[in-house]
């Protein structure tokens, strides 16, 4: 579960992690009334959405005056923001936060990950702030320090003091760094975090560090213990679809092909998508039924991947362990009925009661195009499709 | 033989008296697996499908001579689930909860590292030596006894691959489906290093996703200490960069992560990669014939 920049600053700040002074708005008039309380001569527009590299997209802009702060603040609410992170139709934005400008002096990274390599919580800092610390790490990656902590131990300061001189800070950096990488440890504990990201931390030309932008994700298996979390997250952020999904229990994410997938389990999800591609298709989405799927979670199914209007064709592709083929076949035919779904359906059922689903679909009337395999059921697919264009 | 479980093992369940534990409890016993008890605190003492129920894993140990649990309580109490079988001394903890928080699982790792035993999952369907134990929830008919060794991050892709490899005639020694998430007990290499050192395994099917390096440090391993083929397949070649695919590990979040980035990376140190999902049993039949 991801969070908005201003948020993350605001739940930050609690830990106290020094940010830049500013405020969240909706509204233009709010926003000059923002950079005059905040006095100062320069101040930074930022448009709140979930995605990175806003700045590439003209969604971060620095004003030197109230008129500035008052045009862009215009510009950016109610603009469709295209970031490299955000696809092409980009994300509409609905708040912005004002903030005042910083004279900074050198730009740091500093991130926290759950790293799947020593299975830890790890330090990541980088003298090279302000860029994609992924692209740092493939270039130059003697400049990307990481460091796991213990978690019986937490993040002890002597590894603080280390990273803090291994990416060149001084004198009373050292400390003062030490402290915010304890309070980001902290929080991120606190509010089991999966990524904690200050990029950049900057150096202010009095010396002082500061977290100039903040990115935090949320483990949502965690988010039942975590009711603060829980309450920030913004619906608009996400794929109504998805968000349809999520609450009948489905896995859906929408991706930009034709073939709709119906499958249960995530490898066998992405096995079927990838069968489509090999074949030549492209999946219109990801979409996991999950295990116990009712007929009535089948029907859910259905209505959720016919959303997409560029779904041509759909392949249902089940291998039944928990799940039974009879219930899925139910549900097949119950959609088919109560839907009046015209176009063609590729199904393969494999695993528990697939003696007893096969014939609920023959004995439907419906033109199933039953698969032996999965090889099979892609290959229909193709052919079906290339029958009807 | 086979790897982690087999004929003698003497397996408890946690979480004994929940309906999915009670059903999947039964159905291991109907395959041969010798299930000897359970544990659902606060009915110790009582009797669950003809057999013990115990307050504590130790009770249940010191009682039955368990030296396999499979674990069936909810993702918030499972990581503690764990730590208590660890504490027990059971040797084989299979974890089959989907959800469990990433926070707790690097907890029960610290916790597990200087204990002696194997941790399957979590968010796995099991392991299974066909006709013999089964710890899990998989379909038990589609095994059967064999000289493969299975190993996958997701359940129904091993299904998938099991179903391939039924019906050009090959079994299994044992199948372990190691799980979906990004922090989880057992890697791949551990897995390899026991089919390579189980006299009956002949060849091993290893089974990945997007996301991690697990995939890429299993191959570079086998490169250097397997004298057994291995078959390998990375789900999600058309899965895009950033987005979540189901499992909380399969998420591509850089360049190595990517399907067809690891499979490269697999078939230079060695595995034979397939590249179509169908094919996995074929492959295997020609790899190991």
């Amino acid at each position: 579960m991801n969070i908005h920049e201003y948020q993350t600053k605001e739940l930050l700040r609690g830990y106290g992690v020094s940010v830049p002074d500013g405020r969240v708005t909706h509204n233009v008039d709010n926003a000059v009334a923002i950079a005059e309380d905040l006095s100062g001569e320069r101040w930074v527009v930022k448009a709140q959405i979930h995605a990175g590299g806003r700045g590439k997209g003209g969604g971060v802009k620095v004003a030197s005056s109230l008129d500035e702060v008052r045009q862009f603040t215009d510009e950016m609410i109610g603009m469709q923001l295209v970031t490299p992170q955000t696809g092409a139709e980009g994300r509409l934005v609905q708040r912005v936060l004002v903030e005042q400008a910083c004279d900074i002096k050198k730009e740091y990274y500093l991130g926290l990950v759950i790293d799947r390599a020593t299975q830890r919580i790890t330090v990541i800092a980088s003298a090279s702030g302000g860029m994609n610390i992924e692209e740092v790490a493939k270039t130059d990656p003697d400049r990307v320090i990481r460091e796991a902590v213990d978690p019986a131990i937490g993040l002890a300061g002597f590894q603080c003091r280390k990273i803090a001189a291994k990416i060149g800070l001084r004198g009373k950096q050292i400390s003062e760094a030490s402290k915010l990488m304890q309070a980001l440890y902290k929080c991120f504990r606190e509010k089991d975090a999966l990524l904690a990201e200050i990029n950049p931390l900057a150096e202010l030309a009095d010396g002082k560090l500061m977290a100039l932008d903040a990115k935090m994700s949320f483990d949502s298996n965690a988010m039942y213990r975590r009711p603060t979390i829980t309450e920030l997250r913004d619906f608009d952020e996400e794929d109504s679809k998805e968000v349809e999904a999520t609450a009948h229990g489905l896995n859906y994410i929408a991706l930009d092909g034709n073939v709709g997938c119906i499958v249960n389990g995530a490898g066998l999800a992405m096995a079927t998508m990838d069968s489509i591609s090999f074949h030549g298709g492209k999946p219109a989405n990801f979409l996991d039924v999950g295990g116990g799927a009712s007929p009535e979670k089948v029907g859910n199914a259905f209505r959720i991947v016919l959303q997409d209007p560029n779904v041509k064709i759909i392949l249902v592709n089940i291998f039944a362990g928990i799940n039974r083929c009879d219930w899925i076949a139910e549900g097949l035919v119950q959609a088919m009925r109560d839907q009046e779904i015209s176009i063609p359906i590729v199904v393969r059922l494999a695993g528990t009661n697939v003696e007893k689903g096969t014939p609920i679909l023959e004995a439907s009337g419906f033109p199933f195009i039953m698969a032996d395999n999965l090889d099979d059921a892609a290959t229909r697919v193709m052919a079906t499709l290339e029958a009807s264009a | 033989m086979s790897v982690f479980v087999h004929k003698h093992s003497r397996v408890i369940i946690q979480g004994f008296t929940g309906q999915h534990a009670t059903f999947h409890a039964e159905e291991s016993m109907q395959h041969g697996t010798t299930v000897v008890g359970g544990v659902t605190p606060g009915k110790g003492g009582q009797e669950h499908l003809g057999l013990p129920v115990f307050d504590t894993v130790s009770q249940a140990v010191a009682e039955t001579g368990a030296d396999v649990s499979g674990i069936f309580v909810p993702p918030p109490f499972a990581a503690d689930a764990i730590m208590e079988a660890l504490e027990a001394g059971i040797g084989v903890i299979v974890v089959i909860a989907d959800g469990i928080p990433v926070q707790d699982m690097v907890k029960v790792k610290r916790y597990a590292a200087d204990k002696n035993a194997i941790i399957i999952g979590p968010n796995t369907p099991g392991i299974i030596t066909p006709d013999a134990c089964k710890v899990g929830i998989m379909p038990s008919h589609i095994y059967s006894p064999g000289r493969i060794g299975v190993v996958s991050r997701s359940g129904t892709l091993n299904y998938e691959a099991v179903q391939q490899m039924s019906e050009l005639g090959m079994g299994q020694t044992t199948s372990v489906g190691i799980g979906g998430d990004p922090v989880n007990g057992t890697d791949f290499v551990t897995v390899l290093q026991a089919f390579e050192e189980d006299p009956e395994t002949e060849a091993v099917i290893m089974i990945g996703e997007i996301g991690g390096p697990q995939e890429v440090e299993a191959a570079r391993w086998a490169k250097e200490n397997m004298s057994k083929p291995v078959v390998g397949f990375v789900a999600g070649v058309s899965a895009p960069p950033g987005r979540r695919m189901g499992h909380a590990g399969a998420i591509i979040s850089g360049e190595a992560d990517t399907a067809n980035a690891k499979m490269d990376l697999m078939e230079e140190l060695g595995v034979h990669v397939v590249r179509n999902p169908a094919l996995i049993g074929e492959t295997a039949k020609r790899v190991f014939s």
